[in-house]
C-alpha cells in the first residue's frame, strides 16, 4: 500500500478516525496489516459473516416457529393454559355418534303428501372420552395449582329431509287401474312415490353440524376463551350458569349468519346468542364454534357430571413438569400433556418448518461457524508463516513472545468483529426479507383419538374408529420471525469467539518462531 | 564486553549434523569495532547470533557484561536484546507496511516509553541518519540505502550498548555502501559502541579495528586493519 494511495480500505478508515498523536504503534500496524493482505481479510469476514448471518437467520426463523405454534395451541388451549388432562376413550366406549331415528308418526306431512323431518341431537364429540367432574376438585386439590377449569366438548347434529308419499292410498299409491289393494292383484303394479323434495317422489336431507364447548362462565383466566377477544355483545358471567345463552366464535357466526340477540337450537333447545368472541391469534378461530355453560350443555347432552377437558395453569413455569407427574399420579386414567407435549400434536406445514429448522437448520449453521472457524485459523496461521522474517526481526529487536502473540491476536479479533458486523446486518436483512414476504403456514392442532372399536353404530365415516388423530383446529399462520437482543449479542460473540481462536492459534505459532531460526530461514 | 568460551553450536539439517561453530574463544572489549570475515556457511551468521542472544551455544558460554547470554531463559534473552543489542540486517527488515518513523518506533519493544517521547525520539534517530524528511514514508517508497538508514536509526534509538550489523552493506552499491559505513563509522566514533561487522567485503572489513576470520566454525584473528 503506497503512502500516497488514495485507495480507501475499512481498516484504514479507523486510523483516519483517531488523530495520529493517539495511535498507537500495535494498532497502526494492526490495521496497515489487515489492509495490506485484504484479500485474506474479506475472505475470513465474509465467511464469519455468512455463519453469522445464518444463526441470527435461523435462530429467528426458530422462533417464529415456536411462536406460530404457541399461537396456535393458545388458540384452542387458551392462554395461561400450562396442563391439559382429557381422557382417551376406550374401545367400545364413545359418543354414541351420529343416529337419527324417526317413529312412523314423525314429522310434518305436507299438501302433496311428503313428509319433513328434522332432528338434532347433542352429544359428545367423536373421538372424546368424558370423565367424572369429581376429577376437577382432584385437579384443585394438587400442589402447584394455580387456577384450573373444567369444559365438556359436544357436537351438536341436526338432520333434516323431506321424504315423499309412500302410502298405497295415496296419489302415488294406487294400482296402475286406478283400483286400491293391496298390491297383489295380478295384472297391477304400486303406483311410485310421489311429492318430495322435487315433487317426482324423490328426496332430500341436510345434515349440519357444529360444536359446542360447555365451560364455567364464571372463569375465563384460563380455558379456551382466556385467549378470545370479545368482537360483539359480551362474554359469560357467573349468572349465566343453568341458562341458554350462547357465545359463538366470529368466524362460525359469520358462516351461519347469526348475530348477538339471534336464537341458535342446540339440542333441540333455543339459545340466544349474547356475544361472539374471536381468537387473539391472528388468522385462527377459537377452539369451538360455540360455547354454552358448562351445566347446561351437561343437561342437554345427558351427559350428567360429566367433563372432557380440564385446563390447569401451574403455580409456576418452571414447575410444570413435576406438576404433570403429580396430576397424573392423581388421575391415573387419564392423559396428562403440557404445553410442550401438545407442540407435537401440530401438524401441517408449520410442523414440517419446525423440524426442518430444528434438524436441517440448526446443523447447517453448526456446519457453517466451523467452517468459518477453521478458515479464519488457516487463513491466520498461513499469515504467520509468511511472516517468518518480520516476526523473526520484531523479536531481534526485543519483542516478547506474548507482544507478538497479541499482535496477531488483534489483527484476527479485528477480522473477527468486522466478519461479525456485517453478518448481523446480513442477517437482520434476511429477518426482514422472511417478514416482507411472510409466508403462510397451515397448522392443524390434532388430539388422539379413540382406538379402534370405539366406533360404535352411528359412528359414520369420518369417525375417529380409525384410531387416526382429528383435527382439533385447522389454521394458517404467517411466519413472523422476531429478532432479540440476546441473539444478535450471542451472534456477534461468536464472531469474537472465532477471531480470538484464529488469533490463539496464530499467536501459538508465531511464539514458537525461534528469531535465529526465522531469520536464518529467509537468509 | 563479550566473552566467548569454549562456544559450540550444532544443528540439525535433514538428516545430518552441521558444527556451524566449534569450540570458538573471543573476548571483545567495550567500545571496539570488530568486523568478522569468512566464506559462506563458514559460521559468521552463527556467530552474530550467539552476541545477539538470539540463540544459545550447545555447549560453552557466552557473557555480555556480566550477563550470561548462554543460560538465560527467552524471556532474558529478548529483554536483552530489547536493552542492550541493536540489530541491523542485511535485507534491512522493515516492516513493510509501516512508515519509516514507525518502523523505528518498533524498536520500543517493552511499551513502557511514552507515546509522545517514543515518537520524539523516532523523529531524532531518523534526524541523525539524515532521514528527517522521510519519516512519512513506507519503505517501499525509499531507496536501498535510505531503508539501511531507517534499519540504522531503528537500531539506535533504544542507545544500545552493541550494535551488530549482518552484511549491512550486502544489498547496496559501491557507493552507497560507503554512505553506510560512514554512518556507522560515524556512530561508533560519537556514541563509543562496541559494533560488531559481519561481512564478506573487504573494503568493509578493512574499516574495522579489529578483523577476525571464521571458517568451518573456527575463528582466527586477522590483526588490525591495515
Amino acid at each position: 500500500m503506497g503512502h500516497g494511495d488514495l485507495r480507501v480500505s475499512l481498516p484504514s478508515v479507523f486510523l483516519v478516525l483517531i488523530p495520529a498523536p493517539r495511535r498507537t504503534v500495535f494498532l497502526t500496524y494492526l490495521l496497515r496489516e489487515l489492509s495490506n493482505r485484504r484479500k485474506q481479510t474479506v475472505i475470513v469476514a465474509a465467511g464469519l459473516a455468512l455463519a453469522i448471518a445464518l444463526v441470527i437467520v435461523v435462530s429467528g426463523v426458530a422462533a417464529g416457529v415456536r411462536n406460530a405454534q404457541s399461537s396456535v395451541l393458545e388458540s384452542i388451549y387458551g392462554v395461561g393454559t400450562d396442563v391439559t388432562i382429557t381422557q382417551i376413550a376406550e374401545p367400545g366406549t364413545g359418543g354414541p355418534g351420529q343416529q337419527f331415528a324417526f317413529g312412523s308418526g314423525d314429522g310434518t306431512t305436507t299438501d302433496d303428501g311428503s313428509t319433513e323431518v328434522a332432528q338434532s341431537t347433542l352429544s359428545a364429540a367423536r373421538g372424546t372420552a368424558t370423565f367424572d367432574s369429581s376429577a376437577l376438585t382432584t385437579v384443585e386439590g394438587v400442589d402447584g395449582v394455580s387456577a384450573a377449569t373444567a369444559t365438556l366438548s359436544l357436537q351438536n347434529s341436526s338432520f333434516s329431509g323431506t321424504l315423499p308419499d309412500f302410502s298405497p292410498g295415496g296419489a302415488g299409491g294406487a294400482g296402475a287401474d286406478g283400483a286400491t289393494g293391496d298390491g297383489t292383484d295380478s295384472g297391477t303394479e304400486a303406483a311410485p312415490p310421489s311429492g318430495g323434495a322435487d315433487g317426482a317422489g324423490g328426496s332430500a336431507f341436510d345434515v349440519d353440524q357444529f360444536s359446542v364447548t360447555g365451560l364455567d362462565p364464571a372463569t375465563d383466566a384460563v380455558g379456551p376463551l382466556s385467549s378470545a377477544s370479545l368482537v360483539d355483545g359480551r362474554s359469560f358471567t357467573a349468572a349465566d350458569a343453568g341458562t341458554d345463552v350462547v357465545v359463538l366464535d366470529q368466524t362460525y357466526a359469520t358462516s351461519a349468519e347469526l348475530a348477538v340477540g339471534d336464537t341458535l337450537a342446540i339440542g333441540g333447545t333455543d339459545f340466544t346468542v349474547v356475544g361472539i368472541v374471536a381468537s387473539t391469534s391472528s388468522d385462527a378461530a377459537t377452539a369451538s364454534d360455540t360455547y354454552v355453560p358448562l351445566d347446561t350443555a351437561q343437561a342437554l347432552s345427558g351427559l350428567t357430571d360429566q367433563i372432557s377437558n380440564v385446563y390447569v395453569t401451574a403455580s409456576s413455569a418452571s414447575g410444570v413438569n413435576a406438576l404433570k407427574t403429580d396430576l397424573q399420579a392423581a388421575l391415573p386414567d387419564a392423559t396428562v400433556n403440557t404445553q410442550s407435549d401438545l407442540a407435537s400434536s401440530v401438524s401441517g406445514s408449520l410442523s414440517t418448518a419446525s423440524d426442518l429448522i430444528g434438524k436441517l437448520g440448526t446443523w447447517l449453521s453448526v456446519v457453517v461457524l466451523a467452517a468459518a472457524f477453521l478458515i479464519a485459523i488457516l487463513f491466520t496461521v498461513s499469515g504467520v508463516s509468511r511472516r517468518t522474517r518480520e516476526f523473526g526481526t520484531l523479536k531481534a529487536i526485543g519483542w516478547s513472545n506474548s507482544r507478538i502473540t497479541r499482535q496477531v491476536a488483534g489483527e484476527s479479533l479485528v477480522t473477527g468483529l468486522l466478519g461479525g458486523v456485517v453478518g448481523v446486518a446480513v442477517g437482520l436483512i434476511g429477518v426482514l426479507v422472511v417478514n416482507i414476504v411472510a409466508p403462510t403456514l397451515s397448522a392443524a392442532a390434532t388430539t388422539d383419538a379413540a382406538g379402534p372399536g370405539a366406533d360404535g353404530p352411528g359412528a359414520a365415516a369420518g369417525g375417529g374408529g380409525f384410531g387416526q388423530q382429528i383435527a382439533q383446529a385447522t389454521t394458517d399462520v404467517a411466519l413472523n420471525v422476531p429478532v432479540t437482543v440476546p441473539v444478535v449479542l450471542l451472534a456477534v460473540g461468536l464472531a469474537v469467539a472465532g477471531g480470538l481462536l484464529a488469533g490463539a492459534v496464530g499467536g501459538w505459532r508465531a511464539s514458537r518462531l525461534r528469531p535465529a531460526e526465522a531469520l536464518r530461514s529467509v537468509a | 564486553m563479550y566473552t566467548l568460551t569454549a562456544v559450540t553450536k550444532t544443528y540439525q539439517q535433514k538428516k545430518r549434523t552441521v558444527k556451524a561453530l566449534d569450540g570458538v574463544d573471543l573476548v571483545i572489549p567495550a567500545g571496539q569495532m570488530v568486523a568478522i570475515q569468512g566464506p559462506t556457511g563458514g559460521g559468521k551468521s552463527t556467530l552474530l547470533q550467539m552476541l545477539g542472544a538470539l540463540d544459545r551455544p550447545t555447549s560453552g558460554t557466552v557473557r555480555l557484561g556480566d550477563s550470561e547470554l548462554s543460560a538465560a531463559g527467552d524471556h532474558a534473552l529478548a529483554a536483552a536484546r530489547a536493552r542492550e543489542i541493536g540489530f541491523v540486517f542485511q535485507g534491512f527488515n522493515l516492516i513493510p507496511t509501516l512508515t519509516a518513523a514507525e518502523n523505528v518506533e518498533t524498536a520500543f519493544a517493552d511499551g513502557s516509553t511514552p507515546r509522545a517521547e517514543r515518537r520524539d525520539k523516532a523523529k531524532a534517530a531518523l534526524a541523525s541518519v539524515g532521514l528527517a524528511e522521510r519519516a512519512d514514508h513506507l519503505p517501499s517508497e525509499l531507496s536501498g540505502g535510505q531503508q539501511q538508514r531507517v534499519a540504522i536509526a531503528r537500531a539506535l534509538v533504544k542507545e544500545p550498548s552493541v550494535l551488530l550489523a549482518d552484511e549491512p552493506t550486502g544489498s547496496l552499491d559501491e557507493a552507497t555502501r560507503d554512505e553506510i559505513m560512514d554512518l556507522l563509522e560515524g556512530v561508533w566514533r560519537d556514541r563509543g559502541l562496541t559494533l560488531v561487522i559481519v561481512t564478506h567485503d573487504s573494503a568493509v572489513a578493512r574499516r574495522a579495528q579489529r578483523r577476525l576470520r571464521i571458517a568451518g566454525g573456527e575463528l582466527a584473528e586477522l590483526g588490525p586493519a591495515a
